[in-house]
């Protein structure tokens, strides 16, 4: 299928609360590692405010395509497209600049650095852009965005814990600083990948909680999670990717009661 | 905002105590015979290479084995200055540091498109190169093996810059030379005590320099790229302007010493390039604390005063030294420790870098730091006690302490 630079207007259509735009397009992503096919003609549309959720059995591909979406790994074919601009051949900085960010699997922070300095640096990146030279602009003299990396902190329950080095935090709450780290550049598109896991229920359901609001406050958000009910309480739509390939598509209820879905991933799971 | 202005009054205590040790180093080298100027004068332009070389070590994590490139290129390039234009050192300098940095933006766009391992066997070969260079095709520019000095003002327009200088600024000053010319700043001659005081002041700076550059944002990046490279990209940083501009950084303030050590001595040799020259400043910034602002000015320090002095000591000092023991253990002793003295301190040095690495990993800083820990044990005993026990947190993590 042809990459095209924009996507027609046209092919945009009602979803969720009434926000029309196709902002996110997988477009026949395709790719095999060593003649294994990691994923084969996906094909995915995001629109604006939804939050649409990728499931699938362990190695169906759903951190490859994530990773593709966001310059980690080159597909073999086809082409990722955020607001109209293809991500495809873009480095992650220059995709993260164009307003998506991303949590790990694994939590991804600066360990060396204060639990403030880690979500401080992506507001700056935010602000400043990819690269900015000022050698003589105290970090600490950053009011503004200090302020805001507090509060961010203060609300994922890291209120105690500003200058606390995040090499020694727990799991959970380094899932929780790399959760701020990406919500403090107001993204436009949130990716996630198994936000919740390691988490205890409690955390589990405060991280609901929270992405609940940051959904009413419109941000797209695509969420990789194995956790069902973590998948049910947000999800307004939901792929099912299996063996590299997308077996449905469709509203929660929908995807409960897909028998190929029960199939190839639910199996005895009751949904 | 009060954390801001704690450590803007930290930092500024921090450069006043800097400098009056600096400029108070006469006094304070007096008991262990290293006041003379030109220790003093090599351990403030040795602090200097060690400040920017930690700038990129110490910040971003990666380590060059290049430095010794721009101490070589400050050195001709200054050498060049005073034979061309003026005996005044401020040109030369200027130049200096200008050609280092635009080196060191060469150098660094090629070898930092790798990282680890891979970046040091780049900057290593870069300034192995040069070194090479210098003895060979560029010999008309650094007179090879004889090295690059100043001569007096030629009269004959046939005779070789190598061996003849032109001066031309110095000329149309109507200066007036007598004998061999001297280096100077507006008249104020850089040899003796006067170079080390000027050598001291560019040492102030350059700290206060470095000092800005930890606390900024941009620091706070190249903090960021040692920390999690990979993940500072998701962040939307590129890393690579960053890398280049704090390896540029580093490369002129090595050109600043290699300027100062030809304005403290008018000779420029390519042995300042050796690869040796360049492991020297990796040793000096380990040695007093990769990452520190102090540390790497106290490496510089001990590893100086080491060369100066424990290189010219003999027996016959070793034989004062130990002169309180028995006659049949004195010679014992005097003739184990000879083989670390003389042309032996390499080995002195390198014992020093073993006992430190494997006990202080972090350096001299590191030292202090568990000195100044136990002095305050008592300290924070007492405020214990004096707390409840229900404000007591036994598993509280660790808290990040900024760079002194």
């Amino acid at each position: 299928m042809a990459v095209t630079e924009t996507i027609n207007a046209d092919e945009s259509r009602e979803f969720g609360r009434g926000t029309p735009n196709k902002v996110f397009h997988i477009d026949d992503v395709h790719k095999s590692f060593a003649g294994l096919h990691a994923l084969a003609d996906v094909d995915l549309d995001v629109y604006e405010g939804e939050t649409h959720a990728i499931i699938g059995p362990n190695g169906a591909g759903k951190s490859t395509l994530l990773n593709v979406c966001v310059g980690r790994l080159a597909p073999d074919r086809g082409a990722v497209v955020f607001d109209g601009h293809v991500l495809t051949g873009r480095q992650p900085h220059e995709i993260n600049q164009l307003g998506v960010a991303r949590v790990f699997q694994t939590p991804e922070v600066f360990p060396d650095l204060s639990v403030l300095e880690n979500v401080m640096v992506p507001a700056l990146s935010k602000r400043d852009g990819h690269f900015r030279l000022n050698p003589f602009k105290n970090f600490f003299g950053e009011k503004i965005i200090r302020d805001e990396a507090k509060e961010t902190l203060a609300s994922l329950g890291l209120g105690e814990q500003f200058d606390v080095v995040s090499s020694s935090l727990s799991r959970g709450d380094k899932r929780r600083l790399e959760l701020a780290m990406g919500l403090i550049q107001h993204p436009r598109l949130l990716l996630l990948d198994e936000p919740t896991a390691g988490m205890a229920r409690h955390d589990t359901n405060a991280t609901i909680d929270l992405l609940k609001q940051i959904k009413e406050d419109g941000m797209t958000i695509v969420i990789i999670e194995h956790d069902m009910h973590v998948v049910f309480s947000l999800a307004d739509r939901i792929s099912v990717l299996a063996g590299g390939r997308i077996i449905a598509q469709g509203l929660p209820d929908e995807i409960k009661g897909n028998p190929k879905v029960k199939e190839a991933y639910l199996g005895e799971e009751q949904v | 905002m009060e954390n801001s202005k704690n450590q803007t009054r930290n930092d500024f205590l921090l450069l006043i105590g800097f400098a009056a040790v600096v400029l108070a180093g006469p006094i304070i080298l007096e008991p262990i015979g290293g006041n003379y100027p030109d220790l003093l004068q090599k351990l403030c332009i040795y602090g200097i290479f060690a400040i920017g070389f930690n700038i990129l070590f110490g910040l971003t994590g990666y380590l060059s084995f290049g430095h010794a490139a721009f101490i070589g290129v400050g050195s001709y390039m200054t050498l060049w200055s005073f034979k061309l234009l003026t005996m005044n050192v401020l040109p030369a300098i200027a130049f200096s540091i200008v050609l280092a940095a635009i080196f060191a933006y060469c150098i660094g766009y090629v070898s930092l498109r790798r990282s680890g391992i891979y970046f040091s066997i780049l900057t290593l070969a870069f300034a192995q190169m040069c070194y090479a260079l210098a003895y060979s095709v560029l010999t008309p520019i650094t007179n090879g093996e004889t090295g690059l000095q100043t001569r007096a003002i030629r009269s004959d327009a046939s005779t070789s810059l190598l061996d003849g200088d032109i001066r031309v600024i110095d000329q149309a000053l109507g200066v007036q030379e007598f004998g061999v010319p001297t280096t100077h700043f507006f008249g104020i001659p850089m040899s003796g005590y006067t170079g080390f005081y000027f050598c001291a002041v560019l040492l102030i700076i350059c700290f206060f320099l470095a000092q800005l550059i930890t606390r900024s944002n941009f620091g706070m990046m190249l903090k960021a790229i040692k920390s999690n490279q990979n993940r500072l990209n998701y962040t939307g940083v590129y890393a690579r302007p960053y890398l280049i501009t704090a390896f540029v950084i580093s490369g002129m303030y090595a050109g600043l010493a290699g300027s100062l050590l030809a304005v403290t001595d008018p000779i420029a040799g390519a042995e300042r390039m050796q690869w040796t020259a360049s492991g020297e400043v990796v040793l000096m910034t380990i040695l007093g604390g990769v990452g520190t602002l102090v540390g790497p000015v106290l490496g510089a320090g001990l590893n100086k005063y080491a060369e100066q002095k424990v290189s010219s000591w003999n027996e016959g000092i070793l034989h004062n030294i130990f002169s309180f023991l028995p006659d049949s253990i004195e010679d014992g002793v005097v003739g184990f420790t000879s083989l670390f003295v003389g042309e032996g301190w390499h080995m002195t040095l390198g014992l020093m870098f073993m006992v430190i690495v494997i006990f202080l990993p972090g350096g001299l800083m590191e030292g202090f730091r568990r000195i100044l820990a136990i002095f305050r044990k008592p300290k924070d005993n007492q405020s214990a006690q004096s707390n409840t026990v229900s404000n007591s947190k036994p598993d509280e993590p660790s808290v990040a302490q900024p760079a002194e």
